[in-house]
């Protein structure tokens, strides 16, 4: 009986029904979003599990299995000095995902405190908060992580904390715009009516409301971290050798293209379908929080 | 409108403030002595003294900043320490190329983009549509440097059509130069067709839904006729000033690029100066760039106020 009532109901309209369980329902129709966090969530056990499924060693050199084109015993292959591809793979999604999730936690970190109290107080604060994150939207994205690559020294913490720095001014920005589009709702103006101290204001009333469009860009930023790393990787700048990154195992590769192009194909499909999944996971979870959407 | 012009250009002030900041601030990065990283390798005694005379490190550091403001001002943006020239002339003589790279792959954006967009959002909800919007997922996603790196495989290790890598300036011979640069170029104008592609198809679907529009189907125009007359001429402006802010994805794109195909421009500039820990190089071509994409910016939003002949009053 009331499965019938419900059907009746437009299928967007259960009501009482929790937004995040909205969302979910959403977001499970949409055959893009479910591949794109399928692939994630495999990576992400691949970078977990990577002790018990790498077939090898991933730093152990092989002077007899040198550029060997993948077979049976090595199944994408070895690399200029006998190491396996497919094991470095794998123990390089650690890399990539360390780099991904360390610099957008970094961002967010930073980027939210600064964005709440820039929206929420306004005045001289906000406009030289926000110049400020203007300067620093004024250097292109990889320019300055390598600058600060380049003067804090090479290495995958410094790649990370690079990143980091280079998308908070992304999720200030937004943060801030949020908070300006909320700050006069009526919920707002009633905690603030029944007395609540300002910092409970914006941590209590504010920032949850706020939350499904950083959400967004976090998954979106988190892609657009996995390929800074790995560009950061592939110019010398991030992950140092012998370790295995996606984007220095392509440095590598450039050098040997002719004979060994099995080098070069591998880790960058490693990234491109990572990178990929994350996007096609954010647009689909971008429709989903969309009150707007069907 | 003057008084929004007025108001904008008063607001690069503040953030070429902050930029000059950031940039003077890189230099404190540097863990230790700034003369002794200054100074390379080779520590020379000699070098470190002269360097902290000549940045004035014995000095308090607001003081050192005013200096370096300064010295920017005078267009003098410091010396390269391995190739002892001044760093404005060694960007002055990377920026053609970059440019020229950068301008083909303008060109190849907008080529595919453009008529992409457009035709996705003529097509919306169709599969056309939905393979634009794929296709457009897949360039932001593929990582230019691999992009690079796998049409070097195609189209020179494997069909041997293109070469490789290296540069060949216009003067010389201007065919081997557009030999040399279209793999480059596609490959650095891949990411921003996406980007064009979405916005075009976006501000297409706003305006092919605008009241003049329907007038326009109305007075029985043809169809090719009022999208590209009437729809596309106003979609066009936002897109216009897109081109501003992708500036900077233009640039990150060129320092990979270069390095994929080995291209003497800019990107390759810094990269070498940060492998060769010259760092004036580096903070000048970071503040060349910066100074670039304010007055782009700048620019772009004026543009778009004159452009737009809602806000011109």
């Amino acid at each position: 009986m009331t499965a019938q009532i419900l059907g009746a109901l437009p299928a967007e309209e259960v009501l009482g029904e929790p937004p995040w369980l909205r969302t979910t329902r959403r977001l499970v129709k949409r055959p893009a979003a479910m591949i794109g966090l399928a692939v994630t969530v495999c990576f992400i056990l691949l970078a977990i599990a990577a002790p018990l499924l790498a077939p090898y060693d991933p730093l152990a050199t092989n002077w007899a299995a040198v550029r060997k084109a993948p077979s049976a015993t090595h199944l994408f292959g070895t690399d200029e000095i006998g190491r396996d591809v497919l094991a470095r793979i794998i123990w390089g999604s650690r890399a990539s995902l360390l780099a991904g999730l360390v610099s957008v936690m970094l961002a967010l970190a930073i980027g939210v405190p600064i964005g709440l109290v820039s929206g929420y107080v306004g005045g001289i604060l906000d406009g030289t908060l926000m110049r400020l994150i203007d300067a620093m939207l004024a250097i292109p994205f990889l320019i300055l992580a390598i600058a600060l690559a380049a003067f804090l020294g090479p290495s995958l913490t410094n790649a990370m904390l690079a990143i980091g720095i280079t998308q908070m001014p992304i999720f200030a920005r937004l943060t801030r715009g949020q908070v300006l589009s909320v700050k006069h709702e009526d919920y707002v103006e009633a905690a603030r009516a029944v007395g609540n101290p300002q910092y409970r204001i914006v941590l209590r009333h504010i920032l949850p409301n706020i939350v499904p469009p950083l959400l967004v860009q976090a998954t979106l930023a988190t892609a657009a971290a996995i390929i800074a790393e790995a560009s950061l990787s592939f110019l010398g700048l991030g992950q140092q050798p012998p370790n295995p990154s996606w984007g220095s195992m392509l440095n590598t590769a450039k050098n040997f293209m002719s004979q060994a192009p099995w080098m070069a194909i591998w880790p960058g499909l490693a990234i491109f379908s990572l990178v990929l999944s994350l996007n096609l996971f954010g647009d689909g979870l971008r429709d989903a929080l969309d009150p707007r959407r069907e | 409108m003057t008084t929004f012009l007025l108001r904008r250009i008063a607001l690069v002030v503040p953030t070429l403030f902050f930029v000059s900041l950031l940039i003077f601030g890189l230099q404190q990065l540097l863990p230790g002595d700034p003369a002794t990283a200054l100074a390379g390798e080779d520590r020379d005694p000699a070098v470190i003294a002269f360097l902290r005379e000549k940045y004035h490190l014995d000095q308090p550091l607001p003081v050192r900043y005013a200096l370096w403001v300064e010295a920017v001002g005078r267009g003098d943006l410091g010396e390269s320490i391995r190739i002892k020239r001044p760093v404005f002339d060694l960007i002055a003589e990377k920026l053609p190329v970059t440019g020229e790279l950068a301008l083909m792959a303008l060109l190849i954006a907008l080529a595919i983009g453009l008529p992409a967009g457009i035709i996705a959002a003529v097509k919306n909800g169709t599969p056309v549509d939905y393979g634009v919007s794929m296709a457009a997922l897949w360039g932001l996603s593929i990582p230019n440097f691999w992009l690079g790196i796998l049409l070097i495989l195609l189209f020179s290790v494997e069909l041997g059509l293109l070469p490789a890598s290296g540069f060949v300036s216009p003067g010389e011979s201007l065919k081997q130069n557009l030999l040399t640069l279209i793999m480059p170029a596609f490959v650095l104008g891949n990411a921003i067709a996406a980007v064009m592609m979405r916005h075009t198809r976006s501000a297409m679907l706003q305006v092919l839904s605008a009241e003049f529009v329907r007038t326009a189907r109305a007075k029985g125009l043809p169809e090719i006729w009022v999208i590209l007359r009437h729809a596309l001429r106003n979609a066009l402006i936002p897109v216009v000033t897109l081109g501003a802010l992708e500036f900077g994805t233009l640039l990150s794109g060129a320092v990979l690029t270069e390095q994929v195909f080995t291209i003497p421009g800019f990107g390759k500039l810094i990269v070498d100066a940060v492998f060769n820990r010259d760092y004036a190089v580096v903070q000048g071509v970071v503040l060349f760039t910066a100074f670039a994409y304010i007055l782009l910016n700048l620019f772009a939003d004026i543009a778009y106020v004159v452009l737009n002949p809602r806000l011109r009053t």
